[in-house]
């Protein structure tokens, strides 16, 4: 039950700024994890991919993966950081059974990258920097699953179960230093900062970065000042904010909550919140305390690592072109005006419009549907476009059906509500539902009579010259065929009837 | 002497997790004092030009290549386990963090 008072967006806006921070954290989707041979496999049979390592017994030593050192080195470069010329690992020291070892491997005082940045594209073009502090390489923890624990009963029969699969997975921490002057923007700063880091990393083709499944996982830190002052307000840790909608109604809330706090005269609590997608709101987690004295110290199992400008030189060589660069490039290719490229990048589409142009649809083509058929699905459904699972091949399908005449286009949109709501593919679709485009011009002829003696004046102004006044009796046509027509064969057929030559 | 005192014993006490009565903390404060002195008679033998270092052996750069080797079965690694269900290990809730 959340019971925090929250200001409307605005009116926090009026009296505070915001001061944001992020630390997102990276799965590597090395074969193996960051200090053991075991694999790192996603949903496997719990406990089934661990070795002694992973499990923290006693007497084990663990190895570095060379391919994850790499894969940081590069998120390192790909961020505009520093490399260490020397770095080494330490172990976090905390109680809770989803590390076996109490402790957990990672880096405090030299992280492998250092000192980047990250030049930001919000919605409407501007550029906004984020500054990089760190990322750090280290492990992820075991997999908890709290039962018996539901309407805030906690009683001894309460239990946990561990799944120490993801136990020991490489992981990549990226802090930023405090993002200022983001203002009413910073929500949206915040969607666009985890969505870029997702796609650098995704580019870099070093995570699989599929959110859902955590391989991207952002906690957002919020504070306010009035504005005009220098110095920060107290902030709150968002965790658990695991897509990128989330991320921004997440910072909005936080926002929001804060400037009622402050209004009311009380001073924010320094905090985790945990972030719950069903009501969007933050409920309290622990205050920060005694627990987060985690006694780091130097890693005695395992030795520096330290990368040679050659090997950082040579990894740097192998860098795909930066997420920013490929744009301009796609938008090149594609033909697209700013606008109708931002507002591909802005609904999320430009890796499917990429999918379906290499599928064989054209440019404008594969525009259209996602755009003008896939986005607003995707909305109503309240989820990402891509998580609507279309098929670039269906869109191929269904245009090359629609350009072959065999169906039209509002045809084609029901066929694509049918393979949504798993149908079958766009032929079966058309088969099963008998659609099809009447392109026998007989029936048309006569529908077409009939649209026209219905409308006499309309008939008239086109023989005028009044051309565009043709749509009312497709209109009326398309209507008689109940949509079966196909609408520019019924134009041509109206225009020839009327002697009328374009 | 160095400075470790009484609180800072049931400070680290209460991080790991260590049960101690007030004797033990008070002998504690004592020996660890002691032993932190001890430890720092080391920064007297190192002149300046030997640097801190955090391992004993002046090695770097020990690497394993991403090759995925042996693994445990569920039942294996659950083998030790006080407590299991659905072949996962199985512990006490949580409270704070649940």
């Amino acid at each position: 039950m959340n019971t925090d008072a929250i200001l409307s967006f605005e009116e926090a806006m009026e009296k505070y700024d915001p001061v944001l921070g992020f630390e997102v954290h990276v799965e590597l989707n090395t074969r193996t994890k960051m200090f053991s041979s075991a694999p790192n496999v996603f949903g496997d049979e719990p406990n089934t991919n661990v070795n002694e390592v992973d499990l923290g017994m006693p007497g084990v030593l663990p190895v570095v993966n060379k391919t994850a050192v790499e894969s940081s080195i590069k998120i390192g470069l790909a961020l505009n950081c520093k490399i260490a010329e020397s770095c080494r690992f330490a172990r976090k020291n905390y109680f809770y059974p989803d590390t076996p070892k109490n402790f957990q491997t990672s880096q405090y005082d030299e992280p492998i990258a250092y000192d980047g940045y990250l030049d930001i594209e919000l919605s409407d073009g501007t550029v906004f920097r984020v500054e990089i502090e760190r990322a750090h390489m280290e492990e992820d923890a075991g997999k908890l699953t709290h039962m018996g624990g539901a309407t805030g009963r906690i009683h001894g029969a309460d239990f946990s179960l561990v799944d120490y699969n993801r136990a020991g997975v490489p992981l990549v921490e990226i802090v930023t230093k405090p993002i200022e002057g983001a203002g009413s923007r910073a929500p949206e700063l915040a969607k666009a900062y985890v969505a870029a880091i997702r796609e650098i990393v995704k580019n870099l083709g070093v995570s699989d970065a599929r959110m859902e499944r955590g391989n991207v996982r952002c906690d957002a830190n919020v504070s306010l000042r009035p504005h005009g002052r220098e110095r920060f307000g107290i902030r709150s840790e968002t965790k658990n904010v695991n897509s990128l909608r989330a991320v921004e109604h997440a910072v909005r809330y936080e926002i929001q909550r804060h400037a009622a706090v402050l209004d009311a005269g009380n001073p924010v609590v320094q905090e985790t919140r945990h972030w719950h997608e069903d009501t969007r709101t933050t409920t309290s987690g622990r205050p920060k305390s005694d627990a987060d004295d985690y006694r780091y110290f130097p890693e005695p199992d395992l030795v520096p690592v330290v990368p040679s400008r050659e090997w950082v030189e040579e990894l740097r060589a192998t860098l795909p072109e930066p997420p920013a660069a490929r744009r301009k490039r796609l938008q090149g290719d594609w033909g697209y005006s700013d606008l109708e490229f931002r507002d591909v990048v802005n609904a999320g589409v430009m890796d499917e419009i990429e999918e379906t142009i290499a599928a064989g649809a054209s440019a404008s083509i594969a525009r259209k549907w996602w755009m003008g058929e896939i986005v607003g699905r995707a909305k109503a459904a309240d989820v990402d476009p891509g998580q609507l699972g279309v098929q670039p091949a269906t869109i191929v399908e269904l245009a090359g059906m629609v350009e072959d005449g065999k169906i039209n286009n509002k045809m084609a949109s029901q066929v694509l509500d049918g393979v949504l709501a798993g149908e079958g593919s766009p032929a079966e679709i058309v088969e099963k539902r008998g659609l099809a485009v009447v392109s026998d011009d007989g029936p048309l002829l006569e529908a077409i009579d009939a649209a026209l003696a219905a409308q006499p004046g309309v008939a008239d102004k086109i023989r005028n010259g009044k051309v565009q006044a043709v749509g009312a009796i497709v209109g009326g046509v398309m209507k008689a065929t109940r949509g079966q027509a196909d609408a520019g064969r019924v134009r041509e057929l109206i225009l020839e009837k009327l002697g009328v030559t374009v | 002497m160095a400075a470790i005192n009484r609180d800072d014993v049931a400070h680290l006490a209460r991080l790991a997790h260590i049960e101690m009565s007030a004797q033990e903390l008070d002998r504690m404060a004592g020996e660890l004092a002691v032993i932190v002195d001890s430890v720092k008679s080391v920064s007297q033998a190192a002149g300046d030009d030997v640097p801190a270092t955090s391992h004993p052996m002046p090695l770097t750069n020990v690497f394993r290549d991403d090759v995925v080797g042996h693994t445990f079965t569920a039942e294996q690694a659950l083998s030790g386990a006080p407590d299991s269900e659905d072949n996962r290990f199985k512990v006490p809730a949580i409270l704070d963090e649940a």
